[in-house]
């Protein structure tokens, strides 16, 4: 079972519908933000699959899941600070109170 | 005395036993993180299944993403999603609330991507040798700095722009008609 791609690449399919159910079904907007960083484990999971069972990846896969690993922290910390700006003028986390532009 | 490849006794294998492991308590906990309704405790169980990952990475022989991943993810994005929850929740807010009321047309959705991922899977033949072959940090380092180094020089300014711009959206106004000089 440890030894077949298949098996890791189901898993990382569950890791990232769990991600898009997170991000569709939850209101408060740092949970949105934690679905989305179950999303991109996910992919950087399915890279490292590939890297390991298939071999002309082996090297570059680990490459490009660091490169991957640099831009989700870049795109936390933005998102968190837009988070934390957005909550100091509406005081409230939640997405869709977030309704300022609908009127 | 060394362990042996297998359980003992009988014919499971040790790597098979810790993948299963290891992915149940992923998916448990990315299960807990979007259904919980404490916010914080969706936070801890984050953390949780950023170290199953990790383990996974060591199962899939790539000991340097594992480190990454416990010093990145569990290091510095938890803690700044942790504080991020402690800055924006207050005592009143409602905490009943916590799913969309159109949380089952995205349950819907997201059991449908399941589906079709995993159809499309073992559907498709892929060109797997079939087993792990470990990755040497060596060869990451040479291949990172030799052939991927413009990426890297793109993701070093890529990285200073988050942090001005996190700090930019996320420092107070300063009081009209005075000087901010801190």
């Amino acid at each position: 079972m440890s030894g077949s791609l298949d098996s890791y690449l189901i898993l990382s399919g569950l890791l990232f519908a769990i991600g898009t159910f997170g991000f569709l079904a939850r209101r408060n907007a740092i949970s949105m933000l934690m679905s989305i960083e179950l999303m991109l484990n996910a992919v950087n999971l399915t890279i490292i699959a590939f890297g390991a069972f298939v071999k002309p990846l082996n090297v570059h896969a680990s490459v490009i899941a660091l490169i991957v690993i640099a831009v989700a922290a870049a795109e936390a910390t933005v998102g968190l600070a837009i988070v934390i700006a957005i909550y100091r003028n509406k005081r409230t986390p939640l997405v869709d109170e977030y309704d300022s532009m609908s009127e | 005395m060394p362990i042996g490849q297998t359980l003992p006794f009988t014919a499971v294998r040790w790597d098979d036993i810790l993948f299963v492991v290891l992915a149940v308590s992923l998916l448990g906990s990315a299960l807990l993180v979007v259904t919980m309704r404490d916010i914080i405790r969706c936070g801890v169980a984050m953390i949780a299944s950023f170290a199953s990952l990790a383990g996974i990475y060591v199962l899939l022989g790539n000991p340097l993403i594992a480190a990454t991943q416990v010093l990145v993810y569990i290091g510095a994005i938890s803690v700044l999603v942790l504080f991020a929850i402690m800055l924006t929740q207050t005592k009143n807010a409602p905490s009943r609330l916590v799913f969309q009321t159109q949380a089952w047309a995205g349950a819907i959705a997201a059991i449908t991507i399941a589906i079709i991922i995993s159809a499309t899977i073992l559907a498709t033949t892929w060109p797997s040798t079939g087993a792990v072959a470990w990755t040497a940090t060596s060869d990451i380092a040479t291949m990172l700095f030799g052939e991927y180094v413009l990426p890297f020089e793109v993701v070093s300014v890529l990285l200073t722009a988050a942090v001005v711009g996190g700090v930019l959206l996320a420092r107070r106004e300063p009081p009209a008609g005075k000087e901010d000089r801190s």
